[in-house]
């Protein structure tokens, strides 16, 4: 059976330093894989290897059968990956909606002449585009819609920030989605309530997700597999009940025993 | 101990704040002070008011000369006794301390002053400082002797400077009627030239002949007439445009369209009846204002949508003019078609497309400062290959091209002989630009360039072809500088490389920054009053006199927005948001609670009901 995404034997060396070395991974339709690992083992530098933000060392990066290396970011997006970033980056001063329409750039084509001339099929065009832009909004319940739509993004508070940036990878209408941290900094409930949304976007919207996260919780309720990394190598695989029994992962996360070293 | 400590200070810090306040305020009359009289001294030295004493305000007391030093007191008087608004902190009311503040700040500048005509009086250093001249001294004593001159210096700043303070003191609605008067007094006076042309389009120069003196200048009688006109005008009219413009404000759906359409039909008809009735060097003056308004407008896509910063403009600007001399005219040297102004413009804008690529294809890779410095290159890069000898074949060097022929349409010839025609001709195509700006802006190509500008990284990621869509914002741009090129060329009948230093560019940017960036309306506002009110590069403005001092005022003027009002006069919405983001957020937050108020309020009706009809 083929994966969506397959990644073989990814390397990427920063001058020397090999932020990952050998990786392997591969994800299916339809599954929320979690990526964790402390602090420097790889996992954002292995999103931005995907998203086409780094090019790898070595290695191929299979999309849906297909090489996806060395293509332009806005390609990869373009081919159904979408991601978030781990520090929100979203365009501050574009209000809510036009955060939500923007995204959508790649799943539309008016250029010039139809805005000029106002064509019917640019007419069409904007209203799918904010049609769509509203459905999306629409998915994290009373909070970015009404009159948040012609707010400023920099006005939203941090989670609402979050969701925002969530909404915009839903935007660019993925298969699969790269969620980076997607609830650090959240409150508990801020939290609880994210972690169903990321079971909604797979269920309702038929997203395969791959999570970076640090909130066992997060994990443990809604990834299907977790992949733990470690200084570039994944030292662990499987259910997150194998994995954080695992000697390795909890070594990796709480260092040796003391008597070991000795 | 510790307690004991925070008692003392407590039981102090009444009398220190008192105390420390007063030093503050010698602090900042010193400061103040000292900053008027570097300023008049100043301005004195680079020969304003020498320069300038020509042109005549208010006939026979007050020449533009003279304002070049007198509103220096007026407006740091204004300056020294303007507080600092701190948020939780009642702020004093304005009163007596602030008047001697303001002119005890006017005496320091006065003094400076004083000082500085007994040193022009007793030294000569005119070999380095050329206006160190009898002439100045001549006219700051106003003609009647050194020790009248010291007085007079003395007296009039001390009392601007309490005039300046005393805007602070007196209420609100006294200032508003003393400075529409003063403005609109002094607008009279500068618009002198405009005012005389229109009023003898309409067959009213009896009425302006009255107004201003025959050496120019609104003549004392009508300065007070006027005065008190625009004064009371102020106060009757006081409330009742913001009550309009809430109106139309209030007004919703199709009303509101067809108010809109009104209004844009109104001012649409004014500008175009208007030239009519003006004479030839405000028509020559309007089509420059035009010509540079399509320039800004360009600028405005790339600068202000895509967030280019682009320091070539100018390139695009003398292409368009070079495209349309060879092509157009019989002594173009190397190869001369003859073409029609009309067939040419759509050579031109394929050309400046193509340049447009050209240039922006290594360009763009590059961001923020590189990218300024390395347009900045090619903006000289193509005003050198005109000029250069290896070109001079096709070109004509630095004799450039002349003889280019004016805009046959038929039954008229557009030319810069006939200002009128050319106006109307930059009309059609600020038009133009006006319209493709505005559908540009709120389409997706539109989007994608603010969001290029919000973060480059981002928005590639989010699937935005950044290189294909920065090079079309550069090429957008390029087209339409071409045109205003192609017309000047044609107005001027001629083209030459020098035409099209960097200066050129320089001053659009500055357009679009003072106007407001990213805004029409407030490119729009930019050009008429920088390049109506002050002249462009080459051509002269409304205050013609300011000629020599333009780049200086350029400048000042620049800087004073940097600090005071960096989203321009004509802010658009989104430009004030983000530069006053603090302010902007409370609002919101405000905002917010009230609205999660209503909110609530409205959950427990409905909750109430519920139980209403449960029962």
């Amino acid at each position: 059976m083929s994966h969506l995404m397959e990644i073989r034997d990814l390397k990427i060396t920063f001058g020397g330093l090999d932020a990952l070395s050998g990786l392997n991974f591969h994800v299916d339709e339809g599954e929320i894989v979690s990526v964790i690992g402390p602090n420097g083992a790889g996992k954002t530098t292995f999103f931005n290897a995907i998203t086409g933000l780094v090019d790898p060392t070595e290695g191929d990066i299979l999309f849906d059968d297909e090489s996806i290396l060395g293509l332009e970011p806005h390609q990869v997006t373009g081919l159904g990956i979408a991601r978030t970033f781990q520090n929100v980056r979203l365009f501050p001063n574009m209000t809510v909606l036009e955060n939500i329409m923007v995204a959508q750039h790649c799943r539309t084509s008016q250029l010039v002449f139809g805005a000029l001339l106002q064509t019917a099929a640019f007419k069409q065009e904007e209203r799918e585009i904010e049609e769509h832009a509203k459905e999306v909004l629409a998915f994290f319940g009373s909070r970015l819609v009404g009159y948040r739509y012609d707010q400023p993004a920099f006005v939203l508070s941090y989670a609402n920030r979050r969701r925002l940036e969530i909404a915009r990878a839903m935007a660019t209408q993925p298969r699969l989605m790269l969620l980076d941290e997607p609830v650090a900094g959240m409150n508990p409930m801020e939290t609880a309530e994210l972690t169903a949304l990321i079971g909604r976007l797979r269920s309702e919207w038929g997203f395969t997700i791959v999570m970076i996260e640090h909130d066992m919780r997060v994990v443990r309720d809604v990834s299907d597999r977790v992949v733990v990394l470690d200084h570039g190598v994944p030292i662990a695989q499987g259910s997150y009940d194998e994995v954080s029994t695992n000697p390795d992962v909890v070594e990796a996360y709480l260092g040796r025993p003391a008597e070991d070293e000795a | 101990m510790s307690a004991t400590m925070t008692s003392s200070t407590a039981s102090s810090s009444g009398s220190v704040n008192r105390a420390s306040v007063a030093d503050q305020d010698w602090r900042k009359i010193g400061k103040w002070g000292g900053l008027c009289t570097l300023a008049l001294v100043l301005v004195s030295l680079i020969g304003m008011p020498v320069g300038l004493d020509r042109r005549i305000l208010i006939h026979p007391v007050l020449s533009l000369g003279y304002l070049s030093l007198l509103w220096i007191p007026l407006m740091l008087g204004f300056v020294v006794s303007k507080r600092v608004e701190l948020e939780g902190v009642e702020s004093p009311e304005p009163g007596g301390r602030d008047l001697v503040a303001g002119a005890l700040t006017g005496l320091v500048g006065g003094v400076g002053m004083a000082v500085f005509m007994l040193a022009l009086n007793t030294f000569n250093i005119r070999d380095p400082l050329v206006n160190w001249s009898p002439q100045l001294l001549e006219l700051l004593n106003y003609g009647r002797g050194l020790g009248f001159g010291v007085a007079a210096w003395i007296v009039a700043c001390c009392v601007l400077g309490l005039l300046g303070s005393a805007i602070h003191v007196v209420s609100a609605d006294v200032r508003r009627v003393v400075s529409f008067s003063a403005f609109g007094l002094l607008a009279f006076a500068v618009l002198e030239g405009a005012i005389s042309d229109l009023s003898e389009g309409f067959g009213l120069e009896f009425l302006t002949d009255s107004i201003y003196a025959k050496r120019g200048g609104v003549t004392i009688v009508w300065s007070i007439v006027l005065a008190v006109v625009i004064g009371g005008v102020s106060v009757l009219t006081k409330g009742r445009l913001k009550a309009a413009k809430a109106n139309y404000s209030e007004l919703e759906g199709p009303e509101r369209k067809r108010a809109s359409r009104i209004l844009f039909v109104v001012v649409a008809l004014l500008i175009v009846i208007l030239p009519l009735f003006l004479g030839t060097i405000m028509n020559e003056l309007l089509a420059n204002v035009g010509l540079f308004l399509l320039l800004a407008l360009g600028l405005n896509i790339v600068v202000g949508l895509a967030g280019i910063l682009d320091l070539g403009y100018v390139a695009f600007f003398a292409v368009g003019g070079y495209t349309t001399a060879v092509l157009t005219s019989p002594d173009s040297p190397f190869f001369a078609p003859e073409l029609h102004f009309g067939i040419t413009l759509v050579i031109v804008v394929v050309f400046a497309g193509i340049v447009g690529l050209v240039i922006g294809a290594p360009v763009i890779r590059m961001r923020g400062d590189y990218l300024a410095i390395v347009t900045l290159g090619f903006g000289e890069i193509i005003r050198l290959l005109f000029m250069s000898d290896w070109l001079k074949p096709y070109f004509g060097g630095a004799q450039g091209i002349t003889n280019v022929p004016g805009v046959d349409l038929g039954f008229i010839t557009i030319k810069g002989t006939d200002p009128r025609s050319v106006f109307y001709l930059v009309l059609v195509f600020c038009a133009l630009a006006i319209y493709i700006s505005w559908r540009l802006q709120a389409s997706r190509l539109g989007r994608a360039w603010m969001a290029i500008r919000e973060d480059e990284k981002v928005a590639e990621a989010m699937g935005i072809n950044t290189v294909n869509t920065k090079l079309l914002a550069f090429v957008v741009g390029a087209v339409l500088a071409s045109f205003s090129g192609a017309i000047l060329v044609a107005k001027v009948g001629s083209v030459f490389p020098n035409s099209f230093m960097i200066l050129v560019s320089i001053i659009i940017l500055v357009v679009v920054i003072v106007g407001g960036m990213g805004n029409i309306a407030g490119v729009l506002v930019g050009s008429f009053v920088l390049i109506g009110i002050l002249g462009g590069p080459r051509q002269p403005g409304l205050l013609h006199e300011f000629q020599s001092f333009k780049l200086l005022i350029y400048g000042a003027l620049l800087v004073f927005m940097m600090l005071q009002r960096p989203e321009g006069l004509v802010p658009s919405a989104r430009r004030s948001q983000e530069l006053h983001q603090e302010e902007f957020l409370q609002d919101v937050w405000f905002k917010g609670e009230e609205h999660e108020a209503e909110e609530h309020e409205a959950e427990e009706h409905e909750a109430a009901s519920h139980e209403g009809s449960d029962a």
